[in-house]
């Protein structure tokens, strides 16, 4: 049916306020980030020195590396807690469950702070093996210290996401995989895994462009790695380069924004299946 | 289908024997007392009682899902498999959510089990091919199991459980979820397949009539106890307590006062034999309706019921008590007459 004239006036003036806001929060800002990014001495090629420029390159490089590494991390470390929280009852687990979203709670700068004083300098892993081995272990400035800075924020999102996944497991199917003589860990791999995938998908989809975009652990770590938005954040306040900043910044969300898209297709694909 | 090209499912059917097996949950519950029972090599035995008397749990102790009490004992024939998991006990089990596979096709599904077990590629399918013509199941092979309907996924899941050739096959209320129609005609098909296979099988179900069709013999449970077991006849015609006889068709109870060989109502004589008891019990199938020169009572009729093949009776038998007879009489019953019954002595029981 053809909409009347009427209608189509009608579904104007209630699309509206979603234009008014996609145009106010997204649409103009982005086409000013998009033309900032070009508009400076190397004009569109700023984007083009993202890739080129050592510097700049090795800086998305690096992000995305430590990013892919501290999702595949997290998964691992995640998915398995997560699945032994779910199963297991003992004593202290409320406890433990009601802890465990306290990391939650703190910026990037407290994650950091905690990162120092774990493993800086002063740390206490410096300590201890400096009292045992007479040297330093100092890891916070490094690639290292960043990994466990990430690694710290992004665990507890996933293991909740995992949990209420788990809990939706159907038993059933682990005890007909069992009847027909599978192992535990082809359990594991035939069942469970396939079961958890949509949402082993998506947090960890989220886990990427959350690490992909942190700023506070990095800039309170001030490590000799620069991560992406360090590096937009230094173009611009110690060089002006507002361009250059604004092509990073581009590239970085589109990154992002790719993994997550493709996550949802990957996800919803396997939702599907599952049905 | 034809069993001798090939044998599609040649199977080392055993028995099994339960030894004590009891079952008390960490929470406390107490689902099975310490139950002794014998299933022969071969023998279907449907375990049938009221919801949460325990049939689930006995099933999972024999499949290795749950351990029994300390004390009980799992055999499938002489082995001792009570220290095995579910995973080494070569068992079939077919549950009421079928849970079939939902990241496999119906094929892959199949060969599951046999994908596990390392069984070459080739003797697999083979084996996949026989069981989807077995189950009539060609047709699906490829498909989803969301695209399916109920029916035929717990075919499939017969299948799968099949595939293997199991020991014994387990059953969990398989019929549950589906409709009337369909419950019926896979309740054929399962019967067929529990004959021709010859395999060891434990069928869990609260429906009395699914009991009576598919069981060699039959367990009715009570509390986590069996109250009876035996072929349906037995436990139709002999049930061995109240709760045997409620449980299963339906049964009228009558007191009376003892008169010689028979019961004394305000309606007549009720002959029961030379073994006398103030209740006697009876079905409402063997109330017949007779001659005045035969009748033993002269009940009221309270309600009538036509249904068809036949009408059923609500009839006062004095003291305030009502029967309920079944008669395939075509005369038209008026509530308020007064019909002439006779019971046969054979088909009175006594129970404590
Ligand atoms: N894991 C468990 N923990 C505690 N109690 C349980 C557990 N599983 C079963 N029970 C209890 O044990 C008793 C027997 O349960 P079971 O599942 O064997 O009954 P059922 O005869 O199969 O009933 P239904 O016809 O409803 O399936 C019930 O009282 C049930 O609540
Ligand atoms: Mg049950």
């Amino acid at each position: 049916m053809k909409p009347t004239h009427r209608e189509s006036l009608r579904h104007i003036v209630l699309l509206l306020p979603a234009l008014t806001i996609f145009s106010a929060f997204w649409l103009l800002p982005m086409a000013r980030l998009v033309s900032v990014g070009a508009s400076g001495e190397m004009g569109v090629s700023a984007y083009w020195a993202v890739i080129t420029d050592p510097r700049y390159f090795s800086s998305l490089v690096s992000t995305i590396v430590l990013s892919a590494t501290v999702t595949f991390a997290t998964i691992i470390i995640s998915g398995i807690t997560g699945m032994f929280l779910q199963r297991n009852h003992f004593f202290g687990r409320r406890f433990l469950l009601a802890t465990l979203t306290f990391p939650l709670a703190f910026p990037g700068v407290v994650v950091g702070f905690m990162v120092i004083l774990l493993v800086g300098r002063q740390g206490v892993v410096g300590s201890v093996t400096e009292w045992l081995f007479g040297e330093k272990l100092v890891l916070a400035y490094s690639m290292a210290g960043l990994f466990l800075g990430y690694l710290y924020f992004s665990i507890p999102r996933v293991i909740l996401t995992i949990m209420a996944a788990a809990e939706k497991l159907d038993g059933a199917l682990e005890e007909a995989a069992r009847s027909l003589g599978a192992s535990p860990w082809q359990v594991v791999r035939d069942v469970m895994i396939p079961g958890l995938k949509p949402a082993l998908i998506s947090s960890g989809a989220i886990c990427f462009a959350t690490s992909m975009g942190a700023f506070g652990t990095a800039f309170t770590l001030a490590t000799k790695i620069n991560v992406l938005p360090i590096t937009i954040y230094s173009e611009f306040t110690n060089y002006a380069n507002f361009s250059l900043a604004a092509a990073l910044s581009i590239v970085l969300g589109l990154i992002t924004w790719l993994a997550l898209a493709l996550a949802r297709s990957m996800a919803g694909s396997t939702v599907a299946a599952a049905a | 289908m034809d069993n001798n090209s090939g044998n599609p499912a040649k199977l080392n059917t055993v028995g099994i024997r339960l030894n004590a097996c009891g079952k008390t949950f960490p929470d406390g519950t107490r689902a099975l007392e310490p139950v002794q029972l014998e299933i022969n090599p071969g023998e279907t035995v449907v375990l049938l009682g009221p919801s949460g008397c325990g049939k689930t749990t006995m099933l999972r102790i024999i499949a290795g899902l749950e351990q029994p009490d300390a004390g009980g004992q799992v055999f499938f024939g002489e082995q001792d498999v009570t220290p095995l998991p579910i995973e080494q006990r070569h068992v079939g089990m077919v549950f009421q959510s079928y849970a079939l596979f939902p990241n496999m096709s119906v094929a892959e599904n199949i060969a599951y089990g046999l994908k596990v077990r390392g069984m070459a590629e080739v003797e697999k399918k083979q084996r996949v091919v026989e069981m989807l013509s077995m189950m009539h199941l060609e047709s699906f092979a490829e498909r989803r199991i969301d695209q399916l309907s109920g029916g035929q996924r717990q075919r499939v899941a017969l299948a799968r459980a099949l595939a293997v050739r199991p020991r014994v096959l387990l059953l969990d209320e398989p019929l549950t979820a589906l409709d009337a129609k369909l419950r019926e005609s896979l309740r054929a098909e399962i019967d067929r397949l529990l004959r021709s296979l010859k395999i060891t099988a434990v069928y869990v179900t609260h429906d009395q009539s699914e009991a009576m069709a598919l069981g060699d013999r039959i367990a009715v449970m009570e509390k986590g106890r069996i109250a009876q077991i035996g072929s349906p006849r037995e436990i139709y015609y002999r049930p061995a307590t109240r709760f045997v006889a409620d449980f299963i068709g339906s049964m009228n109870r009558v007191q009376g006062m003892v008169d010689g060989e028979s019961l004394q109502l305000p309606s007549g004589l009720l002959r029961v034999g030379p073994r006398v008891s103030n209740e006697v019990l009876f079905r409402p199938e063997d109330v017949r309706i007779v001659s005045n020169g035969e009748a033993q009572l002269q009940a009221k009729i309270v309600s009538a019921f036509f249904l068809g093949d036949h009408t059923r009776l609500i009839l006062d038998v004095g003291n305030e008590q009502t029967i309920t007879a079944e008669t395939v009489d075509r005369r038209e019953f008026k509530p308020g007459d007064i019909v002439p019954i006779a019971v046969d002595s054979e088909a009175i029981l006594f129970l404590e």
